[in-house]
């Protein structure tokens, strides 16, 4: 990443300036022309760097509150295909394959469920269930019962 | 929040314009004026119901890595060892969850070489061994949610 960019990047990941200008006023806060802060933030979301612009809503208060960690042992073989099948569930917000690390740990597909209650998390966990049929050997559910801390990656 | 935030939020979850006047812009597909709408996002972030306005990095792409950790903690050490986990500034996120393995903790760096280091230093410091848990594929679908 070039120095422009992490400039950028910096003036810009706790949110933008609330005025009817935001781009201008960051402009002004690193010297450079508008217009090459509205290029270099074009480049960033073309290349995948930004993900999206606007608002970014915190899950619990709009009442996504259950939300729970659903764990899958899937064999190997099968493992890409059904990662991006269940990627593409629409209440499943990210979605992994992980190392198993035996004997403790024995599963490798992760996926998160967003929901507003226990049951429809339940729902969800059970579509995932019988989307996976016998390819899922075992799985397990992690509810999360308290945030401990809550930052992020911050560029310095 | 009322359904004019509602829909503040359904709409503008991605898509905020790259113009000189955002706001404006995006104001009017909502039927807004641009003051409106700068006031109703500040208080949506005041109120907490927003945690950010702005864009949403993907830090992986910016070279950042992120690997989760887990670790099975006695329930009455709880509390000691969250406090010195919190303590690393490479922990971003950790959230107790109910199962054996209790603590789940997100380590993110700007270099990833760094990552094992990290850990050792959490084991060494905690007392109790880390169960280390990259991603070796991520299938990334945008979650919006709904109001």
């Amino acid at each position: 990443m070039n120095a422009f960019d992490r400039a950028l990047v910096q003036a810009t990941q706790g949110g933008l300036p609330l005025v009817p200008r935001p781009y201008e006023a960051i402009a002004r806060e690193l010297g450079v022309p508008e217009q090459d802060v509205l290029d270099g933030l074009r480049r960033m979301l073309a290349d995948g760097r930004i993900r999206r612009i606007g608002a970014v809503p915190n899950h619990y208060a709009l009442g996504y509150t259950a939300n729970a960690m659903s764990v899958w042992d899937v064999e190997d073989e099968a493992a890409e295909s059904l990662g991006q099948a269940v990627g593409a569930l629409p209440f499943v917000s990210h979605c992994y394959l992980r190392p198993r690390r035996l004997p403790e740990w024995p599963y490798n597909l992760f996926a998160m469920v967003h929901a507003k209650d226990r049951a429809e998390t339940v729902g969800k966990i059970h579509e995932i269930e019988a989307l996976l049929g016998e390819r899922a050997r075992r799985h397990d559910v992690l509810y999360s019962t308290r945030i401990l801390k809550k930052t992020g990656l911050r560029i310095a | 929040m009322d359904d004019l935030d509602r829909r503040i939020v359904n709409a503008l979850q991605g898509g905020f314009p790259l113009c000189e006047r955002p706001f404006a812009e995006a104001a009017g597909r909502l039927g807004l004026e641009e003051q409106d709408l700068i006031r109703r996002i500040k208080n949506l972030l005041e109120s907490k119901t927003l945690t950010r306005f702005g864009p949403l990095y993907d830090a992986e792409r910016l070279g950042g890595a992120f690997s989760l950790c887990a670790m099975s903690v006695p329930p009455e050490d709880f509390a000691r060892v969250a406090a010195i986990v919190n303590e690393f500034p490479e922990v971003a996120h950790n959230y107790e969850r109910a199962h054996r393995l209790n603590m789940w903790f997100v380590l993110a760096t700007e270099d990833p070489s760094r990552i094992r280091g990290v850990i050792s230093r959490i084991a060494a410091a905690t007392g109790y061994p880390v169960l280390h848990l990259p991603r070796e594929k991520e299938f990334f679908v945008e979650l919006r949610l709904t109001a």
